[in-house]
């Protein structure tokens, strides 16, 4: 054989082995985790997890009061991030292009989009939580909208940014106001685009266990006063998993489970919608 | 030379010529600081189509951007001198861009429809002036396909995407649209570089039948079709009008050398 075609087989050889290695390496631990959540978390699934309180050591109970509390808290996040995160995008995209306040604002929320969720936490600790005086669902309802304003503001521009601006003359060419242009030509363009800048912003947050500690806290009992601590199921497992107690911990991983999955659906299904938004355009 | 450049338009002016209907005058462009236009004179006349022809770069679509506005999209771009329809100077700053939007009407290079259904893409331009109730709105939507020659081939699938037509159709979708809010000049930018040759013979007959209720003007990079579709051309070079004539005299007996040059293909 022809020794420079040689040389050139060996090193792909090297390299494609290489690169299978690591493939297998990132989706290994993956797959080990998912394996591990699977193996311990389907042990504690039954009815009870959904319709039982969280439990004091020793006795039987469930995540309900964990599970609504985090779907309340969520709901906040998602209903006060999603109009802030998607004017904020249309103004950068839309009206502001290239202009100075467009660049600051993006510098800043990209900074916002990669702060440690913790800093976040302290930061509605500060603002809100020692006011006030007290824990709240609010403040936990807060932190988490601060993470998933920077997600939308940046997936909303971006997917704005896509939509070629020969649509936006089009539609100004027959006389339509700019604020029409985007409403009724630019979103439905970029629609499924922003559609899953929310799913991955919701996904993101509901896992946030950090930005919580210092603002929903927790709360063993039955609650849905969202000006008092609530429960949330990121704070039970951190609690839960690091109790001495076998029967918290057999919940924290039931928790786990809940949580990834919930999440793992979430991504699959913002995932169809981006891939059915694509092969549309 | 010069003066055959000058003669052309004034002559055509002074003797048989139709009625003007719009007038770019003294118009001068700026993208930023590069000058795109330069003192251009041009006449559209009520009723007929006006090619623009050129080579790349000549300022040709430049100059149709100027008479709906378009360019304001875009604020770097800037233009200056006068624009005249019906009298007065649409570059004003006192005329409503959108009006006026609604009155030139435009058909893009690359077919755009909305991301909308069939019947909504027509729909849509018509409701932003009108309210009209349901089955007159239909009417309307129905004559302006007709009108765009694309009735019969959309008929059964008024709610589906527009986005599901085939290139030429999506483009007839784009010309309906823009008759469907009845403006009074239609300006063209190429309308056929993205088509196949079938879909192309139907644009031009189409542009043939709109000439009864429309002033036309179009853009073209293609000689035959500017001969074909057209009533009279303007050729343009690095930003200046050359020449302006009754077609039929630019393809026979161009008045500049220049204008001889781009039509035989010597360059461009």
């Amino acid at each position: 054989m022809n020794r420079v075609y040689a040389k050139r087989r060996r090193r792909n050889f090297i390299a494609m082995s290489c690169a299978t290695l690591a493939t297998a390496m990132g989706l290994g631990w993956l797959m080990l985790i998912l394996g591990a959540l699977l193996w311990r978390g389907l042990a504690g699934l039954r009815p009870g997890v959904f319709t039982e309180m969280t439990p004091s050591p020793g006795s039987a109970g469930g995540l309900l009061n964990p599970i609504v509390g985090s779907l309340m808290l969520t709901a906040i996040a998602i209903a006060v991030g999603t109009p802030v995160g998607i004017l904020a995008g249309t103004y950068m995209a839309e009206y502001g292009r290239g202009g100075r306040l467009t660049q600051a604002v993006r510098f800043i929320n990209d900074i916002l989009l990669s702060a440690p969720s913790i800093v976040i936490g302290l930061f509605v600790y500060e603002v809100m939580v020692r006011p006030l005086q007290h824990f709240s669902g609010w403040a936990g309802g807060l932190a988490l909208a601060l993470i998933v304003i920077p997600v939308v503001v940046r997936t909303t521009e971006d997917m704005l940014l896509l939509v070629p601006n020969q649509m936006r003359e089009a539609a100004a060419a027959i006389g339509a106001p700019r604020a029409t242009v985007i409403r009724f030509v630019t979103y439905r363009a970029a629609r499924s685009g922003i559609l899953t800048g929310l799913l991955l912003a919701l996904a993101r947050v509901s896992g946030e266990t950090a930005p919580l500690l210092f603002t929903a806290l927790n709360n063993q009992f039955w609650s849905l006063d969202l000006n008092a601590p609530i429960a949330s199921l990121p704070v039970v497992i951190f609690q839960f998993a690091m109790s001495p107690y076998d029967d918290w911990q057999q919940l924290a991983w039931t928790g786990a489970l809940l949580i990834t999955f919930a999440v793992l659906a979430t991504n699959i299904l913002a995932r169809l919608l981006s891939s059915r938004g694509s092969a549309k355009s | 030379m010069m003066n055959a450049v000058t003669r052309n338009p004034e002559a055509i002016s002074e003797a048989s010529a139709p009625p003007v209907k719009m007038r770019a005058r003294k118009l001068d462009f700026f993208y930023g600081d590069s000058q795109a236009l330069k003192s251009v004179d041009l006449r559209l006349y009520e009723h007929k189509v006006t090619a623009i022809i050129g080579p790349s770069g000549c300022g040709k679509s430049t100059l149709l951007r100027v008479f709906n506005r378009i360019f304001e999209l875009y604020p770097k771009q800037r233009a200056e001198g006068e624009v005249l329809l019906g009298g007065g100077n649409v570059l004003d700053r006192s005329v409503d861009v959108n009006l006026l939007r609604a009155r030139v009407g435009m058909v893009f290079q690359k077919p755009t429809p909305f991301p909308l259904s069939i019947y909504d893409n027509i729909a849509f331009g018509i409701e932003l002036y009108e309210r009209l109730p349901r089955s007159e709105l239909d009417g309307r939507v129905e004559t302006a396909l007709r009108a765009a020659a694309l009735w019969a081939e959309v008929k059964d699938k008024l709610n589906a995407s527009g986005l599901s037509l085939s290139g030429g159709q999506q483009q007839r979708l784009c010309i309906a649209r823009t008759v469907a809010i009845k403006p009074e000049v239609i300006l063209l930018d190429e309308p056929c570089s993205a088509l196949d040759p079938i879909s192309t013979a139907k644009i031009e007959e189409l542009i043939d039948e709109l000439k009864a209720s429309y002033t036309l003007a179009i853009v073209t990079h293609n000689m035959q079709q500017a001969a074909r579709v057209s009533d009279y051309t303007a050729f343009m070079l690095l930003g200046e009008l050359i020449e302006f004539a009754p077609t039929t005299e630019i393809f026979t007996s161009p008045g500049d050398r220049r204008t001889q040059d781009y039509i035989t293909g010597r360059f461009g």
